[in-house]
């Protein structure tokens, strides 16, 4: 609505002709129009860089070390939100897990966990969408009709079944010794590969698009290299959507990682995610020790919801003519 | 004189944006009497389909009229209720719109939608409903209308598809019909038989009718009276013979130069340099100004109001203000 | 039509060809059937013979065809983990998930369809607002934390609603169905719920913006320009143009209830696929997970065919064959 075709331009006076710096540019910008006038992306957007900043910074800033058996104490256990432990002078803001490790810095610790895993996964079914996508974009014919195919058919399988299949066979070929190790890069791996689909058909489409223009026909004619117009010409012109994908997907993957954690089927315990985290906190919460779910819970819904609402934002900002 | 059929006052319409208010029509002013073809002409933009969606209550939000009255056989129908202003849609006034290929429905008969219309509004039985609805289909030149009632929009022709329209527009007998570019989506070998249907199946019923086009030569052929519309203002308006041959306002003067004439001597037609401004930038004074060859100082201040200029006609231009020597204007 | 129908049945026999391969390179690549089958002295020689009779030294071809085979049979082989075929415990745990897919495909097509229209025509009401805002919330909640929290607050706290299982169950020839106690109807509301949240909130978010565009359309305005009631206009003219797209994409998401239920019935501990799919991944019984993956696809294919033919009954462009174009 704000799109109107009749849309008023301001009458700007007349300015003494200074370029303007890059970050007066950027300011001046819709796309900061929009951000600026929208609270909830605003609220959106500090959630998602506290959250990220507090897991980068995690090993710094957390107040324990949960992971390091000495600092440990297994009496601690249990101990509720804001109080001390019991055989120790730790104070836990969100409490004590079963194992006497502080909840708070175990959540820190694992959205580290959660958001590599997410992040990894992402960037994995980004480059191998974007990838496919401009190759049956550009190629068109058969390679296009197989890789849409496949596409099409894993598209209406939900994310999590292909990601739960993939897990379970990366299992079988994985010796038992290594399982532990590689379980992060096969949950990255299983993850990305059940969503590059969504970047693969838009960046086709886009590119379809693009292939039909004359300054591609003329790179073409003049004999450049078709990666190099792949590159230099499409590509650019298909960020704008693969960003909102991505960073829609980014949510879907921490989701999906939690999901397949809280199953049992994610990382492995010692290096707990959100997701096992929540695992681990259902089976104290009938018995009424309902933080070691609760915190979690919430910065997992925190962190999500402030990406997707990110992600919505963007699309909007980007493609004015979506509502 | 008899009582118009359709009074339009000082209609304002406006549209509130982020940057400001826009405004669609402003201050237009005119008449219909019952049974008269006025034709309404202006570029895209100029406010045409505006005036006729808010005639008939359907002007989208944010939009609003922000001012005026528009009186329907003297009774006001601007601003009443949702259900009052039902009964006079399709009752009252009917209203044809641009493109037949989307102006019907496509999971429903033609059959539904007429007869849903005309029980809508007279109570009759179904069968009869039907029978008249077959009748109206014939009268509009469909031809085999008692079969082709019940197929789909998708199997009609474009050209056939806008007598459909017609005929729904028509079927509860309203007194006006408002026909918002009502051939401008067809193609050119039928527009002349789409218009043909509507006159003549209006002047059967006694129907007055409000065309809305920027094809001067439809108006020309059609049109008892015109308006000119500019910037959403009314420029000038008079009957349809007059203003063709002695357009007074400088815009008309423009646009009547651009129909091309048969047999005229193969001179150039008339182009008016520029193009009209956007709603959110429309110039101090006399919105033309910019582009009027007859410009002068007062056009770029003072906004003109209509002035009766003769019998039956009126010029928005300062050009007409005062009696002048030439006498062609009067006071 | 029936061309087209019998092109969209080729095309089904393919993806499932498709499915097929993988759940057969699954089956046969991963982990040693052999050795999941016998106990680790089996001598070397016997494990040959079993080979042999099992027709894993065929050439892979033919193994492909063998496969498909059993499957078309419905057989896919003995599960490593339970000992048990396949096909009997995909079979008597389906009428748990099935119960559980139908009960929350209601909810989420009722729920959905009644909320779209309602957020459409009510548009920039607080309720709108409220409803838009929440679906939001939905999407980014996993479906693993909704369950937890209703079972937090039904059964737990409030004692209302059983926390886990299908309560109790009438046999119905082998068709263990929890629907007719009063046990068994308590026990699937939480689930049910769970499970339709997500579609829901999908379905909700096309139907409204479905109908918004609809209600843009020229057709709608000129039926208001012919003065036709809101309620026709509404609820017989927009929602069923509304209908016709919204068909396609809430076919394919009742689809997904089911293998979405993976994750509701570990939550709950019902007693279907999903929770045998799962156990599954986790110890590696690749038969059970190859079969399940089969069994998903053929749903999904089902589905797919029955939206088709939905697809002819509700838009007349597409049964009426010649005629003028339809756009």
């Amino acid at each position: 609505m704000t799109n109107d075709p009749m849309t008023t331009r301001q009458i700007e006076p007349v300015i003494p002709p200074r370029p303007p710096g890059l970050l007066r540019q950027a300011l001046d910008s819709d796309m900061f129009y929009s951000w600026r006038n929208s609270p909830v992306t605003i609220v959106a957007t500090f959630t998602a860089a506290a959250l990220i900043l507090v897991a980068l910074l995690a090993p710094w800033i957390a107040p324990y070390n949960p992971f390091n058996p000495a600092t440990l104490n297994l009496m601690d256990g249990f101990t509720p939100p804001m109080s001390e432990g019991a055989f120790s002078d730790n104070w836990f803001l969100m409490g004590a897990d079963h194992q006497g490790r502080d909840v708070f810095s175990t959540i820190m610790y694992g959205s580290r966990v959660s958001l590599f895993v997410g992040a990894m996964a992402t960037l994995f079914a980004m480059t191998l969408g974007v990838g496919l996508g401009l190759a049956s974009g550009y190629n068109g014919g058969t390679i296009d009709a197989v890789i849409m195919r496949i596409a099409d058919i894993q598209l209406s399988f939900p994310a999590i079944l292909i990601a739960l299949l993939i897990f379970g066979v990366a299992r079988g070929l994985i010796p038992p010794s290594q399982q532990e190790s590689m379980a992060i890069w096969v949950l990255i791996f299983a993850i990305g590969l059940s969503n590059w689909a969504q970047f693969a058909r838009t960046v086709r489409g886009a590119t379809m698009v693009e292939r039909q223009k004359d300054y591609v026909a003329a790179a073409r004619i003049m004999g450049v290299h078709p990666a190099l117009i792949l590159l230099r010409h499409i590509l650019p012109n298909v960020l704008g959507p693969v960003l909102v994908i991505g960073t829609i997907g980014l949510a879907l993957a921490i989701i999906e990682e939690a999901t397949l954690s809280f199953l049992g089927v994610g990382v492995p315990p010692t290096q707990p995610s959100l997701g096992t985290l929540i695992r681990i906190g259902q089976q104290y919460l009938f018995s009424g020790e309902w933080w070691i779910l609760f915190f979690p819970a919430v910065t997992l819904v925190l962190l999500a919801l402030s990406v997707n609402l990110l992600g919505d934002w963007l699309r909007d900002a980007l493609n004015p003519k979506l509502r | 004189m008899t009582e118009p059929l359709l009074s339009v006052r000082g209609l304002t319409v406006e549209f509130p944006t982020r940057r400001g208010v826009l405004t669609a029509v402003n201050n237009v002013s005119f008449d219909i009497m019952p049974g008269e073809v006025l034709g309404v002409v202006g570029e895209s933009g100029a406010g045409k389909s505006m005036t006729g969606s808010a005639i008939i209550g359907l002007i989208e939000r944010p939009g609003r009229i922000a001012a005026g009255e528009i009186r329907l056989q003297g009774e006001r129908i601007d601003g009443i209720s949702p259900s009052a202003m039902r009964t006079v849609r399709g009752r009252r006034i009917g209203m044809i719109f641009q493109d037949p290929l989307t102006s019907l429905n496509p999971l429903y008969r033609i059959s539904d939608q007429i007869v849903e219309t005309i029980r809508t509004h007279l109570p009759i039985s179904l069968a009869e409903a039907r029978r008249r609805a077959i009748g109206l289909l014939d009268d509009v030149g469909i031809p085999d209308a008692e079969r082709r009632i019940d197929d789909y929009p998708h199997q009609f022709s474009g050209g056939m598809r806008q007598r459909v329209v017609i005929a729904l527009a028509l079927c509860a007998e309203p007194d006006l019909v408002i026909a918002d570019e009502p051939t401008t989506a067809l193609d050119v070998s039928v527009q002349a038989q789409i218009i043909d249907v509507m006159k003549r199946i209006c002047a059967d019923r006694g129907a007055a009718i409000m065309l809305i086009t920027h094809d001067m030569g439809v108006i020309a052929e059609t049109a008892n009276r015109v308006a000119v519309l500019y910037a959403g203002r009314v420029v000038e308006i008079g009957p349809v013979r007059d203003v063709i041959k002695d357009a007074r306002h400088p815009y008309s003067v423009g646009l009547m130069g651009a129909i091309p004439k048969l047999g005229g001597d193969a001179e150039r037609l008339t182009q008016i340099p520029g193009s009209m401004p956007r709603l959110s930038a429309i110039p101090q004074g006399c919105a033309f100004n910019p582009r009027c060859e007859r410009v002068f100082d007062r056009c770029r201040v003072e906004r003109p109001e209509p002035i009766a200029v003769a019998p039956q006609r009126e010029v928005a231009c300062w050009l007409y203000d005062e009696p002048r020597s030439d006498g062609r204007a009067h006071a | 039509m029936l061309a087209l129908i019998i092109r969209r049945l080729a095309q089904s026999v393919l993806v499932m060809l498709f499915v097929a391969l993988i759940a057969f390179v699954m089956f046969r690549y991963v982990g040693d059937p052999i050795a999941s089958m016998v106990g680790v002295e089996t001598r070397i020689a016997e494990q040959e013979i079993m080979r042999d009779r099992l027709g894993l030294n065929d050439p892979v071809f033919m193994q492909f065809l063998r496969f498909i085979g059993n499957a078309v049979q419905g057989q896919f082989g003995i599960s490593y983990r339970l000992q048990q075929p396949v096909s009997e415990l995909i079979m008597s745990r389906l009428p748990a998930t099935i119960e559980l897919a139908f009960a929350s495909a209601t909810i989420a097509l009722i729920g959905g369809v009644a909320l779209g229209v309602f957020t459409a025509l009510r548009q920039g009401s607080f309720a709108t607002g409220a409803i838009m805002a929440a679906s939001l919330v939905g999407v980014s909640l996993p479906t693993f934390l909704i369950g937890i929290a209703l079972i937090y607050i039904f059964a737990v706290e409030l004692g209302w609603l059983p926390s886990f299982g299908r309560g109790q169950v009438v046999e119905l020839g082998w068709w263990r169905t929890g629907l007719l106690t009063e046990s068994g109807l308590r026990s699937i509301i939480l689930p049910a719920i769970t499970l339709s949240l997500f579609q829901l909130t999908l379905i909700m978010r096309l139907v409204r913006a479905e109908m918004l565009e609809v209600m843009r359309t020229e057709y709608i305005r000129f039926a208001r320009a012919r003065g036709l009631s809101d309620k026709a206009i509404n609820f017989g003219h927009a929602l069923r143009n509304t209908l016709v797209p919204v068909i396609t994409i809430t076919g394919l998401q009742l689809g997904s209830v089911i293998a979405f239920a993976i994750v509701t019935e570990t939550v709950f501990q019902w007693p279907g696929v999903g929770s045998l799919f799962i156990t599954s991944v986790q110890v590696v019984d690749v038969p059970v997970m190859a079969a399940y993956l089969m069994f998903i696809a053929f749903v999904f294919v089902v589905i797919n065919l029955i939206v088709d033919i939905l697809y002819f009954a509700v838009d007349p462009r597409l049964r009426v064959d010649g005629g003028a174009a339809g756009k």
